[in-house]
């Protein structure tokens, strides 16, 4: 490798430089951003309404034209650039799909390979791979948009952006359209699909949850098209720069930060349990207050209170457990865990669903005052 | 029963001569639809980019349709130095009035398609003609259709009016009938009149179905769609 090469793969893919879009003299929509958008990571612009997170998007492929700066992508000035040319070679996934609804599911996978004069036959049979790639029968292929659930016609979006395997993914709140569960797990599988093609994603929302899932890099937009804060969705949670950010962030911040702490350390304590079969026997006691509920593979089922043993002969009639704690997994799922079982202990599984033990909320509690007085020192040695 | 075995009888006897004026009849007002969307679409489409423009366009197509077509027939001849017998006459008028009536329909169509789709059409990389001939007009098609269907209509008994001045056409039993006092030629002519329209209007419904596969398939499924996220919205 030589040492252009070398400075092209280090160099930001996206640059803006001093950039500013005013509408018609008023109040600027984004008011001098400078930033560097890393290469091969998802970078989020998450802000309120009206905070120009998609106006500054949409400068990066001239679908909005800035008042002045520049944007530079992979070193070149996009202003230089055939705007058609330039926004085929990035993909672009929008909130409403934006599926052509005259046209197939493939055909419209196939636009921007065709527009660029790809054989039609082998444009289609592209679109076939992708339609694998991002989780959609083939089948589904030679229907119209019209015809898919509002989660498929994303997965179209998202396969259509990838379509010319572009090196830039532009995603504007591609996933504020569906309900919860389905963003959910479409959020999943965007993270499963960047890991294998570590393409530079820029990705808008006004949710920051959203944004601290999907982020390597967090961009806060306060109204007025003001940057916030740029830095690891972590350090956006743990330290907001101002009360702006803090106000944005919200009120759980503080638990979700948690998501981000290591839960290697927690104690596991041991549990009794009872199996599911000798419930029916009245001569098995238990002899701790809360004894859980596993069948013959160690699942968990429920928990039974030592006082109302007698009355539990079924897995029916034990008490719901709260949610599970994978060992290892980060310190709010842990504290979630105690704090939904009806014992008060977190119920621990390992990778294949079997009890390991319990959790404590008070003993992550202790976890998290330690390690908030690790990083205290830490900053303390740097501040010095 | 006299109408009847009247037309029965007319129809076998004057069939060569049906059959030109059906033949010409059909030429003039077919043609005015096909040169009416070929001018109608690409001056919606600049219509649609320039709000002065679409003004001046929109109001002086109204005009134009207020002119009478019998002033028009006689007129034209003097303007393009054609026959007055001319059935091209005929058809440059009815395009006259085919693209006034069309312009506004045209504008409709294409503003009426989604503005997300084609916000998308940009974002994917379209060049502004490619969009227009492959995104924006196949998918005006059906409220375009619906423009074309009026002036089909309008045509087929608009055509008629050229045969006052002697230009060939189905118009031509009427004036006949008329002046025989000839009642059967007059029904005939109303006959083939009504069949040609409700055949053209079929031809129509048929071009659309076909030109638009994905609108029949997609109805149902989009209603169910809106349904769902209502209630996504409502919870």
């Amino acid at each position: 490798m030589t040492s252009t090469e070398q400075a092209s793969t280090t160099r930001p893919m996206i640059e803006f430089r001093d950039v500013t879009k005013t509408y018609d003299g008023g109040q600027p929509a984004v008011d001098s951003l400078t930033m560097d958008i890393e290469r091969g990571k998802i970078t989020v612009f998450v802000g309120p309404s009206g905070c120009g997170k998609t106006t500054s998007l949409r400068m990066i492929n001239r679908m909005v034209e800035p008042t002045s700066g520049r944007i530079l992508l992979d070193g070149q000035d996009v202003a230089e650039q055939k705007a058609a040319e330039l926004r085929r070679s990035m993909g672009y996934v929008m909130q409403s799909s934006g599926l052509m609804p005259h046209r197939t599911v493939l055909d419209n996978i196939a636009t921007v390979p065709r527009l660029n004069g790809v054989a039609r036959s082998t444009a289609r049979a592209r679109a076939k791979e992708l339609l694998d790639v991002v989780g959609l029968a083939p089948e589904l292929g030679r229907r119209y948009p019209g015809q898919l659930s509002g989660g498929q016609q994303q997965r179209v979006g998202v396969a259509r952006a990838l379509a010319a395997d572009p090196p830039v993914l532009l995603m504007d709140e591609p996933f504020s359209a569906v309900d919860p569960v389905v963003r959910a797990e479409l959020q999943s599988e965007l993270i499963r699909l960047q890991r294998d093609l570590a393409k530079t994603i820029v990705f808008v929302t006004h949710d920051i949850d959203e944004a601290t899932i999907l982020g390597d890099r967090v961009a806060v937009f306060a109204v007025g098209g003001r940057l916030a804060q740029f830095a690891d969705p972590e350090e956006i949670l743990r330290a907001p720069v101002d009360d702006f950010v803090a106000g944005f962030v919200g009120r759980d911040r503080g638990f979700r930060h948690l998501s981000f702490q290591e839960g290697e350390d927690v104690t596991i304590h041991p549990i009794e349990t009872i199996e599911t079969g000798r419930l029916a026997d009245p001569s098995v006691t238990v002899n701790s207050p809360w004894t859980l509920l596993v069948d013959a593979e160690g699942r968990p089922h429920g928990w039974v209170p030592e006082a109302t043993r007698e009355s539990v002969t079924s897995q029916a009639d034990a008490v719901p457990g709260g949610s599970l704690y994978t060992r290892g997994d980060s310190l709010r799922r842990a504290l979630d865990a105690s704090l939904s079982s009806p014992s008060g202990l977190g119920v621990t599984v390992d990778d294949d669903g079997r009890v390991v033990g319990v959790v404590r909320a008070a003993e992550v509690f202790e976890l998290i005052e330690a390690g908030r007085l690790d990083r205290g020192r830490a900053n303390y040695n740097t501040a010095v | 029963m006299d109408w009847i075995s009247g037309i029965i009888d007319y129809v076998p006897a004057n069939i060569g001569q049906l059959r030109q004026l059906t033949g010409n009849h059909l030429l003039q007002s077919v043609l005015p639809i096909v040169f009416g969307v070929l001018i109608a679409v690409p001056l919606a489409q600049l219509a649609r980019q320039n709000r002065t423009l679409a003004g001046i366009m929109l109001t002086g197509s109204s005009l134009l349709y207020t002119i009478p077509s019998l002033a028009m027939f006689v007129f034209l001849p003097l303007v393009l130095g054609t026959s007055i017998l001319s059935m091209v006459n005929v058809v440059v008028a009815l395009t006259i009035y085919a693209v006034a009536l069309l312009m506004r329909s045209t504008v409709d169509a294409l503003t009426s398609i989604d503005d997300g789709v084609r916000q998308a059409a940009v974002a994917m990389g379209y060049t502004p003609l490619r969009r227009f001939l492959t995104v924006d007009l196949p998918l005006s098609i059906p409220v375009l259709i619906a423009g074309v269907r009026v002036i089909s209509v309008t045509n087929i008994s608009m055509v008629s009016v050229g045969a006052l001045i002697g230009v060939p056409s189905l118009g031509r039993l009427f004036t006949d009938g008329l002046t025989r006092n000839y009642p059967v030629q007059i029904a005939v002519g109303i006959i083939i009149t009504l069949l040609l329209a409700l055949l053209l209007d079929l031809l129509l419904v048929l071009l659309e179905r076909v030109l638009t596969p994905w609108a029949r398939s997609s109805t149902t499924r989009r209603t169910r769609a809106a349904a769902l996220d209502a209630r996504t919205v409502a919870s």
